[in-house]
């Protein structure tokens, strides 16, 4: 019997839940930490940055409107179908890192527990972010948190996968959509996660994923006026300042880039930081 | 080739009054609509995809996206419809983007009869035109006394344009002689005491005619009959306006007026929602008819959303940063 000829796998962009290639027809070619060609993956244009955010804006009515139980759940889906899938993305983060397979899986491990942690979150976190407030007059007075809108993430480029979901999971278990810009370097990880994400009933456009040239992708995403908020995880201090001006132009919710070790206890920082306050006065029966 | 003269002039009456031959029998009429050539779907759809493909970038598309703009008929057609909505509007049809005054306004407001009177109201002092819909639209299945009385009670209103419907009914089962004097009779209500007279689009459903040949007939019988105007859709129906349609429109405008010398204007209408497809129609008016027909006068886009795409583009090419529905406004 004759050896199987190797299937290689087409890599492709996800927006609003379909998986097209780059507007532009471009691709660019994803090595290994030693130079080794691993594959081809979409350059993103500023274009397939537009059409990203215009499917997370379709898809943040439904997605914010649906029950922090719901959306829990469907995080938690997630997490089982990034449990079947473990050895692929242990192939993909240990090739894309030089790590060894070990501490690959080790790596793989931690970051579906801090997807379901994350996904605890989804109906708690009213009661830590909301509150009951004392007024002065014949009223209940309620703040809850609401998600701000669409949040642009440039992912962490050192951390293709642990990194990832460390900035997407609190970003959208709070109800906000989202349009990644996965490590420059090492997208394939951040490739095959919109595979899971399309077949774990998240609904298309919550999550959009790109992969190309950080700052050809981040500047647009930055001075875009319908975006919302931007995380600046992957972003140098450079292009992270260029961002930060750009964004202010809409008053985009910027969280600035800071050394991380992703491995450690996150804390509810990027849980809280794309959330706005709702405050209702209500009568009180008389 | 006959020198040009425009479809609401007096000579085109006289050069139409020439082709009464072919209108004297429903026998004739007949003769002549089913001698025209047909249509070829393939080469239409494919020659329609290639104007397409055009790439308009910088100052060109900035030309492009404030000409869509003057040609817009903003359209409300709603049962919900209430004379707020209309002033609203009509205020954006006036001024569409507050923030920046060097936009164009639009150039009509299109609305039902009954609502004519709010929006004259609304607009003046303003140059757009007020647009009514007509002839028991979208359906057009009434009598005709029905519908000639709805097209003069809008035109007493001060509409100065009607957009009818026409029987498609009458023209499938190919009565189409009733379909001509139908639009003939349109055209003589439309006209005003002091003998001006409102402009006539004529709306042929085309989502509805099922063949281009079915089309291209329309188009000559409603051009024949003395439309103003002829329009695609009326943006009720489940197919509007497609570019392989609006194409045989625009052809059959060119060999009319290569024919009579007459000048009609076309109008496409539903579904044209984006700046990218506007662009798409003017470069196949451009091609097709040439630039006499790149104006407000001649060519029109019937729309309601389209006209936030264009702002949004606008804004994107005038600041460089994407746009969003937030600084549009809601209508």
């Amino acid at each position: 019997m004759s050896e199987r000829l190797s299937i290689l796998k087409t890599y492709k962009l996800y927006v609003g839940g379909k998986f097209p290639r780059s507007e532009s027809g471009r691709v660019y070619e994803v090595t290994d930490s030693k130079g080794n060609w691993l594959a081809n993956a979409p350059l993103a244009s500023r274009k397939d940055a537009r059409d990203a955010v215009t499917a997370a804006r379709k898809a943040f009515g439904g997605w914010s409107g649906a029950t922090a139980y719901n959306r829990g759940q469907i995080l938690y889906r997630i997490a089982e179908m990034l449990e079947g899938r473990r050895d692929q993305f242990a192939a993909e983060v240990a090739s894309a890192e030089g790590l060894s397979a070990s501490k690959a899986v080790a790596l793989v491990n931690t970051a579906i527990d801090r997807w379901v942690w994350y996904a605890g979150w989804s109906d708690k976190i009213a009661q830590i972010a909301g509150s009951a407030n004392p007024v002065a007059g014949p009223y209940f007075n309620l703040s809850t948190p609401e998600p701000t809108g669409v949040v642009a993430l440039i992912a962490p480029q050192d951390s293709s996968f642990l990194g990832l979901i460390s900035v997407l999971a609190p970003a959208i278990v709070t109800g906000n959509t989202t349009v990644v810009v996965a490590a420059e370097r090492a997208p394939l990880p951040a490739l095959s996660l919109a595979e899971v994400l399309a077949t774990s009933d998240l609904p298309g456009g919550v999550v959009n994923i790109l992969s190309g040239r950080t700052p050809e992708l981040a500047t647009p995403l930055a001075a875009h006026q319908d975006v919302n908020a931007i995380d600046l995880a992957g972003a140098d201090p450079a292009l992270a300042t260029d961002l930060e001006t750009a964004a202010a132009d809409n008053l985009k919710r910027v969280v600035r880039p800071h050394p991380v070790d992703w491995r450690t206890d996150p804390g509810t920082d990027r849980l809280l930081s794309f959330l706005e306050t709702k405050t209702v006065w209500h009568p009180m029966g008389v | 080739m006959p020198t040009t003269v425009p479809a609401y002039g007096k000579e085109a009456a006289e050069r139409l009054a020439s082709m009464a031959d072919v209108t004297a029998t429903d026998s004739a009429l007949r003769r002549f609509l089913h001698g025209l050539p047909g249509v070829d779907a393939v080469g239409l759809q494919a020659r329609a995809a290639t104007l397409g493909t055009r790439s308009i970038k910088t100052t060109a598309k900035a030309y492009a996206i404030d000409l869509a703009i003057s040609m817009i008929d903003l359209t409300t057609l709603e049962g919900a419809d209430t004379p707020g909505k209309v002033r609203a509007l009509c205020a954006k049809g006036i001024n569409p983007d507050p923030t920046d005054r060097t936009v164009p306004e639009v150039a009509a407001i299109c609305v039902y009869g009954d609502m004519v009177a709010t929006a004259k109201e609304a607009l003046r002092g303003s140059g757009l035109q007020v647009a009514a819909v007509a002839t028991a639209f979208p359906s057009g299945r009434a009598a005709l006394p029905v519908k000639l009385a709805d097209t003069r009670d809008a035109v007493a209103a001060g509409a100065d344009e009607i957009d009818m419907v026409i029987d498609r009914g009458a023209f499938l089962s190919g009565r189409y002689l009733e379909v001509f004097e139908e639009i003939r009779h349109v055209k003589e209500a439309c006209v005003r005491p002091d003998g001006s007279a409102a402009h006539l689009k004529v709306i042929f459903e085309t989502g509805e005619l099922q063949t281009y040949d079915n089309v291209r007939r329309a188009s000559w019988l409603a051009m024949l009959a003395g439309a103003d105007f002829i329009k695609t859709s009326t943006g009720k129906v489940s197919v509007n306006a497609t570019p392989p349609v609006t194409l045989v429109l625009l052809e059959a405008v060119r060999d009319f007026r290569a024919a009579t010398g007459v000048q009609v204007g076309v109008k496409p209408a539903g579904g044209i929602r984006t700046s990218k497809d506007a662009i798409k129609y003017l470069v196949m008016v451009n091609e097709t008819l040439g630039e006499e027909w790149l104006t407000a006068d001649w060519f029109r886009f019937g729309a309601s959303s389209l006209l936030n795409d264009l702002l949004m583009q606008r804004q994107k090419l005038s600041t460089g940063r994407y746009s969003g529905p937030d600084y549009v406004t809601v209508d």
